[in-house]
């Protein structure tokens, strides 16, 4: 998989949890998996279409979803409400969002579908459809990962544009 | 949550009234934490486009928010539906996709303005603000620029 493509949701993650987490998380592990994703903790997917065409699980640890949910909310919550899942869900809009922005302004073209829940059976069977890059953050709250599953369709239009020969 | 200064409306100094338009219930309940800390009242709540269009004409709003990836009707072709029906209609695009076709298409549908998530509240507050003072009438900006006016 490009790096250049998985770079921007690196960084949009890096802003997002520096904002609600009040800290800057670090990369810790990156593996690639063709077979099954075992969820860790709380997860949510947005997928995309176009000339990037793929998914993104975002998976957090639930003290980790807590304190983005504690954020989110502006009041204490517990790790057991239902509003943790939802927190994680648009946590993953945010962060997935903020990334498809910045490739967008890069020249790639693609539409944005809305974040789902995932159940561990779904995150299981979402391993299977492609080779995924899975990144590990930790935080002081807990671990967050990044499991990035893309197909590069086309070039961009500026890469397609003809070349004078001679 | 800090508090501001009240938003009110121009035409009578009462409380702004919202409409806030997004899927996720934990952004609306984070908008309308945001609202309350302006001063403003939340008349009504929308998951999707077609609610938020109905939800418009029943509450008549000072301001919308409107998030962009919905299920079932997006937020830009809700604008354009609401501003061909109320041309004064005051809608702020709040997203986490901001890429600059997208505000463009928000903007020429007739949206006021755009914000993008995560919202930081003295930014929303600094773009209401500048919205409801706005007497401008959105109206649609056809692909060569022109308004319909």
């Amino acid at each position: 998989m490009r790096m250049d493509l998985i770079q921007p949701f690196i960084g949009s993650l890096d802003a997002v949890l520096a904002e609600m987490m009040k800290t800057s998380p670090r990369i810790v592990d990156l593996t690639m998996e063709e077979e099954g994703y075992r969820r860790k903790g709380l997860a949510a997917s947005v997928s995309f279409k176009g000339e990037i065409q793929g998914r993104v699980i975002l998976d957090m640890d639930p003290q980790a979803a807590t304190q983005v949910a504690t954020y989110l909310a502006g009041d204490e919550v517990d790790s057991s409400q239902p509003i943790v899942r939802e927190a994680v869900c648009e946590l993953a809009n945010m962060v997935i969002g903020n990334a498809v922005t910045q490739l967008n302004d890069r020249g790639f073209q693609f539409k944005v579908f809305p974040p789902a829940v995932l159940t561990e059976e779904q995150c299981e069977a979402a391993g299977h459809d492609s080779e995924a890059t899975i990144l590990c953050f930790e935080t002081p709250a807990g671990n967050v990962h990044l499991n990035i599953s893309m197909q590069y369709h086309r070039r961009r239009s500026r890469e397609r544009s003809p070349v004078a020969v001679g | 949550m800090k508090q501001f200064e009240p938003l009110t409306r121009k035409k009578d100094s009462q409380a702004a009234r919202y409409l806030i338009v997004d899927d996720s219930v934990f952004a609306r309940k984070s908008l309308a934490k945001m609202v309350e800390s302006f001063g403003g009242q939340v008349v009504g709540e929308a998951g999707d486009g077609c609610t938020a269009i109905t939800e418009y004409a029943r509450t008549t709003p000072d301001i919308v928010l409107m998030d962009i990836t919905m299920p079932q009707m997006e937020g830009i072709e809700a604008v354009e539906r609401i501003v061909q029906e109320h041309p004064d209609a005051r809608i702020v695009m709040v997203s986490s996709v901001g890429y600059q076709d997208n505000i463009l298409a928000a903007l020429q549908k007739g949206a006021r303005h755009f914000v993008q998530k995560p919202v930081k509240p003295d930014a929303l507050y600094e773009i209401i603000r500048y919205v409801l003072n706005d007497d401008g009438v959105a109206a649609p900006v056809h692909a060569g620029g022109e308004k319909d006016r």
